[in-house]
């Protein structure tokens, strides 16, 4: 902004001139970042808007009536905005609110059992001494690696002898103990000084006592990353439901969106969309609320 | 881990680094103290979790069709495993998964790396447009799935119009075709994974070493020989998780082709996990799913291995 030199008391001429090529060269200096910074801002936001594409779409058709959902070319902003594609898929005949209720309802089972569970799992791994723990320790590290796709088959065939199948239970229940929650909250709990707990004991405190008002209170940015990772997770799933739930009534979202369909068996674009749009806000909401603790349980959960 | 009770914490230095070391209070509490606190959890695990690992190894001995009911399990030894080695379906499918996760990682891993770099400059908007590239990874896959069967509809999808507008003559069918259909769901995964690897590197990007940049710059060094001497190798371990993660994750997942194609058209999209869940919970034969499952899980746990020693050898090296 001073390309013009500004007047000195400075009679040198030679003084003078250094000054007027300092500052000419700052302004160029500051264009050409500027320059850089938009030369690299620019194609990677229209880079952005094509990864985006494709929920521009799903928004736009979700407000169409289904006959023009393929209009050649495509018509990105609706003649007359189709609201009712909402209310049908809220309020109508198949409506996903109950879907939406269970959803609702594992989420949250899930993620308060495993908050409770894993914390105090992860706290003993990491701060207390015991008889077995190493044993025990190696036996969570093998499980670990065991992909939840191997053990659908047993699972299944347990809930159906315990009348699990086909209820909310089948998700919710493995979902509470898991060995991935434990090993973040153990590794959280390593990295805090043992002195509290030492300093606690001399004054008398019991375990309960040292982990509930010394430790609990300082892990909670980890308990609450690891309740947004539970919370994704459990939202997300549709491979678990799949498997384990058969009636409508139980169907959680996921499922629940593959039930639109027309006449002919053949998906409803239109009530389809505006089902799947609903799905998404609330992992959206969660999103930009926790923007940053959120890509910290990420990367977290990377670098364990 | 008597003397650390015995002698005061601060006597011998031995003591202080141990306690530190280990992060560890020194003194022993109760050990029934430390069995409560895990019960739960272990309790969960070894129910939901270690019990069907015992279980699916006994049933990948056995034959059993769930429709003739417990009764009906049959003791075969190792039968299943020798016929997963005979299994044309087998091999078929362990081929589309080589290649699907072998196009579909290395890309996302390159898409998020590229995405990582741009990101790490000073560019305008950056937090937004992290979260931009990130949301594909946070939508559930049937909301994605459906919404990408219509994109890419051979006749009326998006994709197809575009191209139609260059002139191309013969339009891939995509989800239609069984030579597209694997492109297809390789292109939607890309699209799905990159915004993740792109969160991993950045953080990691961010701990670059910026001495040693400062050091590369003065002797002159130019970007690329910056990228390929002090970058890539400081990426090297995030590189092999996200490989191992990512594979492992893309090998193992089936929803998106069950709610899409369905393994199909043909067997064009039956993969290992995608046959496994067929056979199971399609067929219903358990007894040779199992099998499946286990010569599946064991393949990719030694190529996790492999990947990881490799990494360690390279690491050790530089």
């Amino acid at each position: 902004m001073t390309d013009t030199l500004h007047p000195t008391r400075d009679s040198s001429t030679q003084q003078v001139e250094s000054r007027t090529s300092a500052a000419a060269r700052d302004a160029l200096h500051r264009r050409r970042r500027r320059l850089r910074r938009w030369g690299w801002g620019i194609p990677l936001w229209i880079l952005a808007l094509l990864f985006l594409l494709p929920f521009a779409w799903m928004i736009s058709t979700s407000l169409k009536p289904d006959v023009e959902a393929f209009t050649v070319p495509m018509q990105w902003i609706p003649n007359d905005f189709r609201w009712e594609n909402y209310t049908e898929v809220l309020f109508g005949e198949r409506s996903i609110l109950p879907a939406f209720g269970n959803s609702v309802l594992v989420a949250l089972l899930r993620v308060l059992g495993e908050l409770a569970t894993a914390t105090l799992a992860g706290y003993a791994f990491a701060k207390l001494r015991f008889r077995g723990r190493n044993v025990v320790f190696i036996v969570y590290l093998a499980t670990s690696l065991i992909p939840a796709q191997l053990l659908l088959v047993p699972r299944f065939v347990y809930f159906q002898q315990l009348g699990l199948y086909d209820s909310l239970w089948a998700l919710i229940l493995p979902g509470m103990f898991t060995v991935l929650g434990t090993f973040l909250m153990r590794q959280f709990f390593v990295s805090q000084p043992g002195e509290f707990a030492e300093a606690a004991r001399l004054d008398g405190a019991n375990e309960f006592q040292i982990f509930f008002r010394v430790y609990l209170p300082n892990a909670l940015p980890m308990i609450s990353a690891l309740a947004i990772l539970t919370f994704v997770w459990s939202w997300n799933d549709y491979e678990s439901p799949l498997v384990f739930l058969s009636s409508p009534e139980t169907f959680t979202l996921p499922l629940a969106l593959t039930n639109f369909t027309d006449e002919t068996g053949a998906m409803a674009p239109g009530i389809a969309m505006a089902a799947a749009v609903i799905s998404i806000i609330p992992i959206l909401v969660v999103f930009l609320i926790f923007q940053r603790r959120f890509v910290q349980a990420m990367t977290e959960s990377a670098l364990k | 881990m008597t003397t650390a009770t015995t002698t005061p914490p601060a006597s011998g230095p031995s003591t202080a680094n141990r306690t530190r070391r280990t992060g560890r209070a020194p003194s022993d509490p109760k050990p029934l103290v430390g069995w409560l606190f895990i019960a739960p959890n272990l309790l969960g695990v070894l129910l939901f979790t270690f019990v069907p690992l015992v279980s699916v190894v006994l049933l990948s001995f056995t034959k059993w069709n769930l429709v003739s009911g417990l009764e009906g399990i049959e003791f075969v030894g190792i039968d299943n495993f020798l016929f997963v080695l005979q299994d044309p379906k087998f091999w078929r499918s362990l081929l589309i998964t080589v290649v699907y996760a072998g196009v579909a990682v290395p890309l996302t891993l390159v898409v998020g790396l590229l995405l990582a770099t741009a990101l790490n400059r000073d560019v305008p908007g950056r937090a937004l447009l992290r979260a931009c590239f990130f949301i594909p990874y946070i939508v559930n896959v049937v909301a994605i799935g459906m919404t990408w069967m219509m994109l890419l509809d051979p006749s009326a999808g998006l994709l197809n119009q575009f191209l139609g507008n260059f002139g191309a003559e013969s339009l891939p069918g995509w989800f239609a075709s069984s030579r597209w259909a694997l492109p297809a769901l390789i292109l939607v995964t890309i699209w799905a994974q990159a915004g993740y690897a792109c969160l991993i590197y950045l953080s990691a990007l961010q701990d670059a070493p910026e001495q040693l940049y400062e050091a590369a710059r003065i002797d002159g060094a130019g970007r690329w020989r910056m990228f390929r001497a002090i970058t890539w190798p400081s990426l090297l371990p995030t590189s092999v998780f996200l490989l191992i993660t990512l594979f492992v994750g893309i090998s193992q997942s089936f929803g998106m082709i069950a709610l899409i194609t369905n393994g199909g058209p043909g067997s064009s999209t039956t993969t290992l996990s995608f046959y496994m869940y067929q056979t199971s919970f399609q067929f219903y034969r358990f007894g040779y799913a199992s099998a499946v499952g286990l010569v599946t899980f064991l393949g990719i746990f030694a190529l996790m291995l492999v990947m990881w020693r490799l990494q360690r050898g390279r690491a050790l090296h530089d």
